[in-house]
Formats: C-alpha cells, structure tokens, sequence
C-alpha cells in the first residue's frame, strides 16, 4: 500500500537514513564525552568518533580531514566564510561577486557586508539559470577578494560552471567560495579538481541529521583563513568556537560515507524517475522546465503549469509534500525571487512546482505523483477564466488587468 | 496552512462552474484581480429582467483554494437574489461563512468586486448608469 502524502521536498530536507542513526546511537547514549576533553577515556572516544567522521567527510569532497570546520549547518557556514573573509582580507580589498539566484544565507549575508561597508556586485543569470563567464571576468577588480556562488541552485538545480568560476577568480586573485549545500552527497564535488577555497555543506540534504554542516577552508595552496565570527574555546583552528555536535558529527561522516558508496546508483536510479516524471508531466499543453535540463542536480524537476495558480495547485496536489514557486501563504505575494531571475513571469513563476526526489523515492510513488498532478492541473484549468481565454486564442499581455 | 472545512469544500467540489454567454444582454459579467497577483475572477450573473432576480450565476476562477471557494460561495448566494439584494453582499460575509484567515481576506474583497463589476456590466448593457465601487483593492 502506497502511504500518503508522498514526501517530494527533498530540497528542504530529507529524512536520516537509518544507517546514519545507527552510526549516531551510541553517541546519543554512552559516548557523551566532550571531543575537548583532552585528560579522559570519554572526551578520547568523542574525539575519536569525531576524528573518524572528518575523514569520511573529507573522502568525499576530497580534502584533508584537518580542512573540516564543523558548523550548526550551511547558513552558519555561508556566514562563516562570507564575513570571515570578509575581516580576514580586509586589508587586501573589500569586494564580492555573487549572483541574483543564491540562497537567501548568502543573500542575506551579502546584503549584511554592504551594511559595513563592503561592495557586491550581483551577477544575473540566463533563462537556465547559469552566470555569463565573461560578465564574471569583467566584474572581477582589484578589489575582488572573493567569488561566492553556489554549486547547485535549491530550486531549479540548476549546476554553475564551478571550475571556469573558479579558474577566473584565482586569475584575479580572489578566493572562490561556494555554496554545495544542494550538490555535495548528490554529485561527484572535488574542491581540488574543482578549484573551491570554501565550501559550505549541511548533513540534512543528504540523510544526515538537522543542526550540523561544515566548512570547507583550503589549507594550501593558498592557505586560507576566515575571522571567526563568534568568540569562546577557539574550536576548530580558531575558526568556531563551541563544543562540538558529536552525534551530529558522526552522523554527517556516515552520511557522507554512504553518500560516496551510492552516488553512481542514486544518481542513476533518480534521474531516470525525475526524467520519467518531467516527460510526463510535459504531456500536458502549457509546462516549461525551469532551470536548465543539462547541467543540473539529478533529483530536481522544477516546472510551472501555465494558467493555473501555485497555491490553488498546491491544494490540489495534497497527496504530495512539495514546494512552490508561489509565496501567496505569506503576506507578500512575491513570487520566487529565483524564477524570476530566469526572466519568467509573475504568473509562470506562481504556476511552479518543485519536485525534489530522494534515494528512499519510488516508482510506485512517481507514479502516483504523475497522476496527481496531471489530474489537479486538469481541474483547475477546467476552472481557469486565463485558461479559456487562451484556448479561445486570446492574448491575455493585451489586457488591462484591474490594480490589485 | 490548514484551511476551513468549507474552503476544502467549496475547493474540491465547486459549485456553478461554468460560463454564460456573454453576448446576452441580460447577462453581466465580471473579470478581476490580475494574474501577476496570483488571482483572476471571473464571475457571470444571468438577471430575469421582469423581476430583477438573478437566474443563473457561474464563475471560473484562476487562484488559491480561497479565491476558489469565494468565488464558489458568491455564485450559491447570489442565484435566487434581486440584484438589489446582491449588491449588498458584504465581503465580510464570506469571510465569515469561510472562516478566512486575515492574509485571505482579500480573497473575499476580490468576489465582492466581481459581483459588483457583474452587476455594472448587466447595467450598462441595460442602459443604466453604472454604480461607484465602494471598495478597492488594498
């Protein structure tokens, strides 16, 4: 039997792979020890456990476990790198690059560093959702002292070209930080071959537990320092105070772990089901993929419906948990400000679904969702005064629509 | 966010979908809201002219459950009303019977307007002058 609602939000978080538990269990338990407790068998088995954990981490995104700075989760890294080089570099310069579609963590910080008086320059993006290289070149200054953009974009999936950014910023002499929260456990992420100097990640978007993520900051070549932004035990190199997360830890190692073992077959297994569900879903007149079909995560489908609205649609699809590109629950009736940096519409960008999938996703259960919302779509265009009109061939731009 | 029982309702089983032909003179129409905002309404009176009672009333509307179920609701009181009577519906009313959160509130401004807009457009196509709005939008 199916179970209802089928989660496909695995964007915003997936669930902890039981095998990632049961590496945590004891940790949870008899293993309490404070990995800083340097004079006891207990603080010894924590470090241990969280020594274990760096390796297994720094395995798969291959870099040195010394390299790992533990934080509470990517927006805490995000802050970390972005402010840490912000004061670490200060005398070098006091410019960053991003672009229009970062997650709000890297936004947010950005906005906090103009505050301070630090420059940024948003890059925008093509209809795909990728930067213009040459645009990067041309804003790279003197000043530059750091590149932040992100990996995989969390709701299109859209993948940037990380290694031409990253050659284009080194060129310049800047840092290159990025933003794997989405990408690292989903895609093969090598911050040697890929040039990254930081990189911000999190255990629960890849079947790791809430609460705990990590920085990556190159040792070598060049060896790169972040100001830490909060004061206490000097944790991590300096970096992060505050005792460790040892059972978050340990759980983010083995997520990882896992994560390396089964990338090829996730990956091989989720893009056939999200490939399935998108040529279907396309079946009906009026869908657009957003983001770019080429260079994306394997797990991400983003598509509007035309003609119908997000959070009627949303309704309609109860029997799913995913996301729309539509803000209308909240009191702003702003769309996706990611969507629109593709260049849609208000209304297309309200007409959008995403679908995140997940190692735990079914065929079962992509059937199903196929069905849903090919049936919700059907409804509520039945239901659609925008959907009348274009099949009686109206141009619905040429109407002057009422102020609301 | 959890919707009302008769939200959910009015949603999943609408009432008096449809369109009537505009092109009757005894039929008035309404198109509001915008699509760019997320709601578009669009809701039809069929008036009987010798009593000035409202035969017939269908919507199609492109929004969130709670424009849905305005519009649904709009359309269920409205047959039956002298058009008198249906100028008075209040949006407060359909807040109430829809137990509308206040960030849906506007949902039941929009019907409110597509009755009244219905309701102007049967007067003009009937030679009478057309009523002020007494509500806008925000």
């Amino acid at each position: 039997m199916l179970k209802l609602p089928i989660y496909l939000d695995n964007n915003a978080t997936t669930p902890l792979d039981p095998r990632v538990l049961e590496a945590m269990m004891p940790y949870l338990t008899e293993v309490f020890g404070n990995a800083a407790s340097r004079n006891h068998p207990f603080g010894w088995a924590a470090e241990e456990g969280v020594d274990y954990a760096r390796e297994q981490i720094s395995s798969l995104i291959n870099c040195d476990p010394k390299e790992i700075i533990f934080t509470s989760g990517a927006t805490e890294s995000d802050n970390l790198a972005i402010k840490g080089v912000f004061e670490m570099y200060a005398q070098k310069g006091n410019h960053i690059i991003t672009t229009t579609t970062e997650h709000k963590a890297v936004l947010d910080t950005c906005k906090h560093i103009e505050k301070l008086g630090g420059r940024v320059t948003y890059l925008p993006v093509d209809s795909e959702g990728l930067i213009s290289l040459s645009e990067l070149e041309a804003a790279m200054t003197p000043e530059t002292i750091l590149v932040a953009i992100m990996y995989g974009n969390n709701e299109t999936g859209t993948i940037q070209p990380i290694r031409e950014i990253a050659a284009i910023a080194h060129k310049h002499g800047a840092l290159f930080m990025t933003d794997g929260t989405q990408a690292v456990g989903k895609i093969p992420v090598d911050v040697i071959a890929d040039g990254i100097d930081l990189m911000a990640f999190t255990a629960h978007k890849m079947y790791g537990p809430k609460g705990v993520g990590a920085l990556y900051v190159r040792r070598k070549n060049p060896r790169v320092k972040v100001t830490a932004q909060m004061d206490g035990g000097g944790h991590e190199r300096g970096m992060r105070s505050g005792t460790l997360n040892v059972p978050g830890i340990v759980g983010l190692g083995k997520a990882c772990e896992l994560a390396k073992l089964e990338m090829a077959a996730d990956t091989a297994r989720l893009s056939a089901m999200r490939d399935r569900l998108e040529k279907e879903l396309l079946t009906l007149e009026e869908s657009y993929v957003n983001g770019s079909r080429e260079h994306r995560l394997p797990h991400v489908a983003n598509i509007s419906f035309k003609y119908v609205e997000g959070e009627g649609l949303m309704m309609g699809v109860k029997d799913l948990a995913v996301s729309s590109g539509s803000a209308c629950t909240s009191a702003s009736l702003e769309p996706s400000y990611v969507l629109k940096a593709l260049g849609l519409s208000d209304d297309l960008a309200h007409s959008s679904l995403r679908f995140g999938l997940s190692r735990f996703t079914t065929d079962e259960q992509i059937d199903y969702a196929i069905n849903h919302v090919k049936e919700a779509v059907t409804k509520l265009r039945e239901m659609s005064p925008l959907w009348e009109m274009f099949k009686e061939g109206i141009d619905l731009d040429k109407i002057e629509w009422a102020e609301h | 966010m959890a919707y009302s029982d008769k939200v959910i309702d009015h949603y999943s089983n609408p009432r008096n979908v449809g369109t009537l032909d505009k092109s009757k003179k005894n039929v008035g129409t309404g198109l509001v809201g915008a699509p760019e905002c997320g709601d578009v309404m669009r809701l039809q009176i069929e008036v009987d002219e010798t009593t000035n009672t409202i035969t017939d009333a269908k919507f199609k509307t492109f929004g969130c459950g709670s424009a849905i179920a305005s519009s649904s609701l709009a359309t269920e009181w409205l047959k039956g009303k002298t058009v008198d009577e249906a100028l008075a519906i209040d949006n407060m009313e359909i807040v109430e019977e829809l137990a509308l959160p206040p960030v849906k509130i506007h949902c039941s401004v929009l019907a409110e307007d597509a009755i009244k807009s219905a309701i102007n457009d049967y007067r003009v196509k009937n030679g009478l002058p057309e009523l002020e709005m007494a509500k806008s939008h925000h």
